[in-house]
């Protein structure tokens, strides 16, 4: 098998991440196809990482996590104060912001 | 992880155990992926994200990644999801989306711009695959992965890692500031909390799941109608009871008519003590 | 330069101060606009001082021109360089010699008569200061245009003249007819003055100068060609009309007459009119070169004749038959310097002895108006002569001055005219003479009939009622006037005749009188035009003493074509306005149109297209995240194949 094949892979996660970003309206679930997103670029960095025999791929693909998490963090907290005060977690309810 | 690749160095195609193990998992990481994005219940999508989450560590594992393999299985499938889940369970189990799309030409527009993002980084890809080379790990590997990581990350990226090590702490904070709610008056204490959550009158509980109906009728399950209206007035506590608007303002000369009313709303309350005491 | 200027003599000892002409009168009016209120009281005085002193500087001059021989009496004095450009040198200089003197005497003389008028006329005008410093500034204008050595100095008196006048007709500006007809003399006089400057301009252009000493200069040399000189001619021409109130410029005359009736007699009757005129006469050198553009003068001339004659039977308005009869005296003098070197001085003397009884006439009326409550209808006149008897005696002798009765001014200077216009000879001359003689068989008959119905006849007003009158004689500021011009226009013509004195004077200015051969005998032809008067003015008595007169003018309906056309001003109004205002307010209406629809067009259209396409694209702005990762979606594809493409191949 070619190693390559792991790229078409991580293209066909991310584009169904990006999808689910398009079509779904719950938050955190908008949230977690991101999550996926991520994922599918951290395979890409590693499997680059194996390709160009140096570590550096994994490195920055273990960078990427830590700033999923953080970024997680944040945006969970986001999410909840936006629920707090508006009893929902609808991304399309929160659309003051417009014309 | 050595023995999974055949030779060091030049690296055109893995070995027979690896390509197995692809062909078996990556089907499932794109089932997943999809079901994650097509289920109902933001639960549901989360395991599934789990399961995907899983999959792509063993991919890790598969490319010489070990460290990064049990990073995401234990970081992401554990500490990550689970924070999902908790949001989840915070903001309400049954606020399962509605999959009606409101946003004119949406999902359309995500489906033909989604498969054109497909096929434009997947058939490049694919017809790039052939003669691929690659170098394999073994040599950056040596004398383990996470010792060669630890290397890297604490020479060459150490600045890298401080700060991000900083947006770690600022991450923290941040969600503290987010989460705090400045409280009015003084600290309240068990009694006080009881007293608002029920003198108000309104749901005490989380709303059950969709699909739960009047088989229980308790202050945490409580007894709805197949419509998912409420059986009772308020959770069907004993010795609580809710106002009935029908009863009280009336003037005394419509007084035949709210009496019927009254006699109604206590004939559907009724029932659902019926089914409860059948149930029981 | 291959012409010799002409020669005028420099000015001095008592030339040397004739500056003080025009200073005086305009330091009058620069003290009475300055000095504001504060000079109210006595500005009326002032203003007479400084026009009746500016009379005598000017009776010094021609004393001391008198003293000196025929070759000097042409002095040019030079004042100040005005605009000294390389090749363009414009140098303000008087010219006193023996036309400009003329001149002279008749605006300070009659100017300062008027202003002794006015003080007894506007003595209940609070304006009356205002008023006295206008009549300053008008003399003061008046003296720069017709002292100016100069054409660049004339053009200056020449405006300045326009402005006065335009002041003067609005001083009741509250008075919606008066300042309409204001605004309408100073756009006629534009159109006029509009010809004035191109020709100026023309005479630049080929001369290299302006002063009189040069263009005639290079005029009598035959530097220029006839093209050039025909075309400076007729464009002195239209100045002249425009400022005269010759056909076809002719209609803001009649309406000028909502001024005051002192500023009607002075302004619009006795100077500033005839400035076109003195255009001509001092232009002589040029029009003599071109037959083309004498002949447009006499045609015009004897056309205005006729048309101020017939316009003047129709009028019952006083003022505005003597304002026709204005502009029909003038198409005489018109006809007079338009026969060339033969009427250059008959011309001028008319327009002195015009300018006697033209004025008498008006400061008459102005009496009449005064006595009558500011009633100017003939028709509620009559039998006024035993109520105001200087007036009538003083408007008589005005009367019987401008219809050529034997020994008064006009029967002298007019008859002049007709002579000379047959003396032409060939059918345009019997034409020319035809036209005069017919002109001055009408202007015995509308005069005639004016006098009779003011003077003579059945009073149509009551002393009773309502509207009660109680016709009075002037005051003396107002009836002293009134006799002295009275006297000037009996005696000035026989005067100007005797030996022929005023040609002899004007010789060196206007050339030569060329004693052309008789047509007729000046002694039939003299019989002859006594007739024709004598015939108007039994149509007149036959018509309007004989026969009681209607209190109220006929409708249109019951007279014949001819007077209802009269009436119009022979449509005159209804011509301009076809010919030049209908177009000019399509034009405008046109470029107003193009400047909203087209430039304020494009430039609101781009707004509103802007507008509206942001107004559109706004909407895209739906505040729902999920459009926006669409969107970027979309970029994020587009990109990706952009790449593709320059990479991939």
């Amino acid at each position: 098998m070619n190693p390559a094949n792991y790229l078409i892979l991580a293209a066909l996660l991310f584009t169904i991440g990006t999808a689910g970003v398009l079509v779904r309206r719950n938050a955190i679930v908008v949230f977690m196809s991101i999550e996926l997103m991520l994922n599918a670029s951290n395979l890409t960095l590693v499997t680059f990482s194996r390709l160009h025999g140096t570590l550096d791929g994994q490195i920055m693909a273990f960078f990427v996590m830590v700033v999923a998490a953080a970024e997680v963090v944040i945006g969970l907290a986001i999410i909840l104060s936006i629920f707090r005060t508006r009893r929902s977690a609808s991304v399309d309810d929160v659309n003051l912001l417009k014309y | 992880m050595s023995s999974l690749v055949t030779a060091a160095g030049e690296l055109t195609s893995t070995s027979t155990g690896e390509a197995v193990t692809f062909w078996i998992l990556a089907p499932v990481a794109v089932l997943a992926a999809l079901g994650m994005i097509l289920v109902r219940s933001a639960v549901h999508s989360a395991l599934l994200l789990v399961a995907n989450l899983f999959c792509v560590a063993v991919f890790y594992l598969l490319q010489q990644a070990p460290f990064l393999g049990f990073v995401q299985i234990i970081v992401y499938a554990g500490a990550i999801m689970v924070l999902f889940l908790f949001v989840l369970m915070l903001v309400g189990v049954d606020s399962s989306d509605s999959l009606v799309e409101t946003i004119r030409g949406q999902r359309l527009g995500a489906v033909i711009f989604g498969l054109g993002f497909a096929g434009l980084l997947v058939f490049p890809i694919g017809s790039a695959i052939d003669g691929v080379r690659g170098d394999g790990l073994e040599t950056a590997n040596t004398g383990g992965n996470v010792q060669a990581i630890g290397r890297l990350l604490f020479s060459q990226y150490v600045f890298v890692f401080e700060a991000v090590s900083a947006l770690l702490v600022v991450a923290a904070i941040g969600t503290m500031v987010l989460g705090h709610r400045e409280r009015d008056g003084g600290p309240v204490g068990q009694r006080e909390w009881m007293r608002r959550r029920f003198a108000s009158g309104g749901q005490v509980t989380p709303l059950p799941g969709p699909g739960v109906f009047a088989r229980h009728d308790s202050a945490d399950t409580l007894g709805l109608l197949p419509g998912g209206g409420r059986a009772s007035g308020i959770g069907g506590i004993p010795g609580i009871e809710s106002p009935e608007p029908a009863e009280s303002p009336e003037p005394p000369a419509n007084d035949g008519d709210s009496a019927l009313a009254g006699a109604a709303g206590k004939g559907v309350a009724g029932k659902g003590v019926v089914g409860k005491g059948d149930e029981q | 330069m291959t012409h010799t200027p002409v020669h005028y003599a420099a000015a001095s000892g008592a030339f040397s101060l004739s500056w003080l002409l025009i200073a005086l009168p305009l330091a009058g009016a620069a003290v009475l606009l300055l000095g504001g209120r504060r000079t109210d009281r006595f500005g009326h005085l002032i203003g007479t001082a400084a026009a009746a002193l500016s009379f005598v500087v000017g009776v010094v001059l021609f004393a001391a021109m008198l003293g000196r021989s025929g070759e000097d009496r042409a002095v040019s004095q030079h004042l100040f360089s005005w605009i000294p450009v390389n090749g363009f040198q414009v140098d303000v200089g008087l010219l006193v010699d023996q036309l400009s003197i003329v001149f002279v005497l008749l605006i300070t003389g009659v100017g300062t008569l008027i202003h002794i008028y006015s003080i007894g006329y506007m003595a209940h005008d609070p304006a009356r200061r205002k008023f006295f410093a206008y009549m300053n500034l008008f003399l003061a204008s008046m003296l720069l245009l017709v002292l100016g050595n100069n054409f660049l100095s004339l053009y200056a008196g020449w405006e300045l003249v326009g402005l006065s006048s335009y002041l003067l007709i609005k001083f009741w500006e509250y008075k919606p007819a008066a300042a309409t007809a204001a605004n309408k003399a100073f756009y006629m006089n534009r159109v006029g003055d509009v010809g004035l400057a191109i020709a100026i301009m023309l005479m630049f252009a080929t001369v290299g100068s302006t002063s009189y000493a040069d263009v005639f200069g290079a005029a009598a040399a035959n530097v220029i060609g006839y093209g050039t000189i025909s075309a400076i001619a007729l464009l002195l021409l239209l100045g002249a009309c425009g400022k005269s109130g010759q056909f076809p410029l002719q209609a803001w005359l009649p309406d000028a007459m909502e001024g005051p009736t002192p500023i009607s007699a002075l302004i619009h009757a006795a100077t500033m009119v005839t400035a076109g005129v003195y255009l001509i006469v001092r232009s002589a050198p040029i029009f003599n070169e071109s037959q083309a553009a004498r002949t447009v003068v006499v045609v015009i001339g004897a056309i205005t004749i006729l048309l101020g004659c017939v316009i003047g039977c129709a009028y019952d308005d006083i003022k505005k038959v003597l304002a026709y009869s204005t502009v029909s005296q003038i198409g005489y003098m018109f006809l007079a310097v338009g026969l060339g070197p033969a009427g250059y001085a008959i011309g001028i003397m008319h327009l002195l002895a015009h300018g006697f009884f033209k004025a008498g006439l008006f400061l008459g009326a102005g009496s009449v108006i005064h006595a009558m409550d500011d009633d100017q209808d003939l028709r509620h006149y009559g039998g006024l002569w035993r109520y105001m008897p200087i007036t009538w005696a003083t408007f008589g002798l005005g009367f019987l001055a401008i219809i050529g009765f034997p020994g008064l001014s006009g029967f002298f200077t007019k008859d002049r005219i007709i002579e000379t216009a047959f003396d032409k000879g060939g059918t345009s001359g019997y034409l020319l003479g035809a036209v005069a003689l017919l002109g001055a068989g009408i202007t015995a008959f509308y005069m005639s009939r004016l006098f009779l119905m003011t003077f003579h006849g059945r009073p149509r007003w009551s002393g009773e009622g309502e509207d009660a009158r109680h016709p009075h004689e002037s005051p003396p500021t107002m009836t002293g006037p009134m006799i002295i011009l009275a006297i000037g226009s009996t005696f000035a013509g026989g005067l100007f005749v005797l030996g022929h004195s005023m040609q002899n004077w004007l010789e060196p200015v206007a050339g030569e009188g060329v004693e052309g051969v008789h047509t007729f005998s000046p002694i039939v032809l003299t019989a002859l035009t006594l007739v024709v008067v004598a015939g108007g003015c039994a149509a007149a008595w036959l018509r309007y003493q004989a026969r009681p007169v209607e209190a109220t003018a006929r409708p249109d309906a019951e007279v014949t074509l001819v007077t209802v056309a009269a009436r119009h001003d022979l449509f005159a109004n209804t011509l301009n306005e076809t010919i030049a205002m209908r177009p000019g307010q399509f034009l405008t209406r046109f470029l107003v149109w193009l400047d909203l629809v087209g430039v304020d067009g494009l430039v609101r259209g781009s707004a509103a297209g802007i507008g509206g396409l942001s107004g559109r694209m706004r909407r895209l702005q739906t505040g729902f995240v999920r459009s926006y990762a669409l969107s970027m979606l979309g970029g994020a594809v587009l990109m990706v194949g952009a790449l593709l493409l320059v990479w991939g191949g």
